[in-house]
């Protein structure tokens, strides 16, 4: 059975792909599997300059996902076209450059950094990080300020650009259809939902942030929920994430209307996750009465 | 670093919430792990527990195909652990971080720092020091007679001192005073344990050379996720606990 599915700037061998901030930008799984197995790469988010993150602890376990407050730690745009992408290019691999900022123009910068270069693919703007004090999820939850920075971004981007939509916003659908209207080729979601662990004898948050983004199973029903509404509102295509661990919940993802799907924490439980997910899809397809991908998607919208 | 399906041979508790597990581990996987190194155990195949726990190695028996760890029960996945028995599968990505490169140290005397929990892995460091001609001095240190585990090997391979938070065993006080009243000579220190008691070995022994092994919330555990992150000295960058780590030169990185 083909799994191959295209989409804006990207033709996938499958619509299997490690979600952004979960796989780093490849190196340490490439120790356990051929990256060129995979559908994508996401890689991790690029800001203009070298960040730091937040202090430690910085991830806590909830039952059946996870709460995380990286803080975007990463080397800056620069070294990571200078360092990283050059090692993804020996793959056959279609890369997805996920960008992020506290301003729009820093958002700009990062684009146009990767627009100099012809080692990605396609951009996810990250418009919904929580774990940032500035900018970051601030873009993702207000129509008209997801609007400007994805038509900012556009201009300074020649490959496709897909919007990372957040769960925390009010009216996930008036957020899609804004970026949509704004040029987005695509949409990804979702990022994670704020959350918070106390420690009990510490009485206190557990995470140095506070808050932090729960990812994991635990937020795959409000995944699933939110890319049905979206998939009915909007003409361009999904990616879809959110807790993905079996073959059965990435045909829920492309029923619900996604056209791809990303994996992120269950990498950290699995780090050979992806691999058997794209070798277990087809039976699950076929058992489904399914003859490829393409079938599948949005196929949970018949009433 | 490879990932394992393996059996355990043995469980058992050997302090108070302290317990002890011996894994099956084919000798050609166990000559690539050097003391200090961990493994990273996933918590049943369900999808209740998503991040796996680091675990200290704490000895191996290359002919004996065996692997001994050590840890604490210190919350629910901890727990879940202990209630596997002899026979029963453990997926694990073993092994895990940068160990004690003791290889490349020129050393007569070493001197052997473990705190709770941060004892395990100086229990395989000796062996192998010993190995090399070294003579091993050991403190440990537990917060009560009831956390006290392994005194007798260690005591087996050089001097050993315990000492007690609360004095109910050993030497009351904490394992910087054993330093202080027994100025114990040495080339280099090797120290594991808690933050504060590492910060405080540091400081005490700030014009000697030595290692201190680190722990923190892990996501990952192979360097792809950035969680467990500790600054260096000028803070100007981070070095990963999982990947870089978990042992660092003394003076490398801010505790």
């Amino acid at each position: 059975m083909s799994l191959a599915i295209e989409l804006p700037g990207l033709k996938l061998k499958n619509p299997i792909m490690p979600a952004s901030g979960c796989f780093s930008f490849g190196r340490e799984f490439s120790q356990f599997y051929d990256l060129s197995d995979l559908g994508a790469i996401m890689i991790k988010a690029a800001t203009e300059h070298k960040r730091l993150g937040n202090q430690t602890p910085r991830v806590a376990e909830t039952k059946s996902g996870m709460l995380n407050a990286i803080g975007l730690q990463n080397p800056g745009v620069h070294k990571i076209i200078e360092n990283e992408l050059p090692f993804l290019k020996t793959f056959d691999l279609p890369v997805i450059a996920n960008i992020a900022g506290s301003t729009i123009e820093e958002y700009e910068n990062v684009a146009k950094a990767f627009q100099q270069t012809d080692l990605i693919d396609a951009i996810e703007l990250n418009i919904s990080c929580p774990n940032v004090k500035e900018g970051g999820v601030q873009f993702g939850t207000i129509p008209e300020v997801a609007y400007e920075v994805t038509r900012r971004v556009k201009k300074h981007s020649n490959v496709p650009v897909y919007v990372k939509l957040s769960p925390n916003a009010a009216d996930i659908v008036s957020i899609a259809k804004a970026v949509e209207s704004a040029g987005a080729d695509g949409l990804t979601m979702i990022n994670t939902l704020t959350g918070m662990k106390i420690d009990l004898d510490k009485r206190r948050p557990l995470l140095s942030n506070k808050v932090g983004g729960l990812s994991g199973p635990a937020i795959k029903p409000v995944a699933i929920r939110m890319i049905y509404d979206v998939y009915k509102a909007v003409g361009i295509p999904i990616i879809g994430m959110g807790g993905i661990l079996t073959p059965e919940d990435v045909l829920e993802f492309l029923m619900a209307g996604a056209s791809a799907v990303a994996v992120g924490t269950a990498n950290f439980q699995n780090p050979m996750i992806c691999k058997e997910l794209i070798e277990q899809l087809p039976a699950t397809l076929k058992k489904y009465g399914f003859e490829n991908v393409k079938e599948a998607i949005g196929s949970g919208h018949s009433v | 670093m490879k990932l394992i399906e393996t059996k355990i041979k043995s469980i058992t508790v050997i302090a108070k919430d302290t317990v002890k597990l011996d894994i099956h581990v084919d000798q050609d996987l166990l000559e690539t792990i050097r003391p200090g190194q961990f493994v990273y155990i996933q918590i049943g195949s369900s999808s209740e527990h998503m991040l796996r726990r680091p675990i200290s190695i704490a000895d191996l028996d290359k002919e004996g195909n065996q692997l001994t760890l050590i840890y604490k029960e210190l919350g629910e996945g901890t727990r879940k652990l202990s209630r596997l028995r002899k026979d029963d599968s453990l997926n694990m990505l073993i092994p895990c971080g940068n160990g004690y490169r003791i290889d490349q140290l020129e050393m007569t005397q070493a001197l052997l720092v473990g705190g709770g929990i941060g004892v395990p892995p100086l229990y395989y460091l000796a062996k192998k020091l010993i190995e090399k001609g070294v003579n091993v001095t050991t403190i440990i240190g537990f917060q009560s007679k009831e956390d006290v585990f392994y005194e007798e090997q260690f005591q087996r391979l050089g001097k050993c001192y315990v000492t007690t938070n609360d004095g109910s065993y050993g030497h009351q006080g904490y394992v910087t005073d054993i330093i202080e009243q027994e100025q114990p000579q040495f080339d280099y220190y090797f120290a594991c344990g808690p933050n504060p008691m590492l910060k405080a070995i540091e400081i005490k022994l700030k014009d000697e050379k030595g290692f201190l092994s680190l722990e923190e919330r892990m996501g990952c555990g192979i360097g792809a996720c950035y969680a467990c992150v500790v600054p260096t000295k000028d803070e100007k960058s981070n070095k990963k606990i999982c990947q870089d780590g978990p042992v660092f030169h003394s003076g490398e990185v801010k505790i």
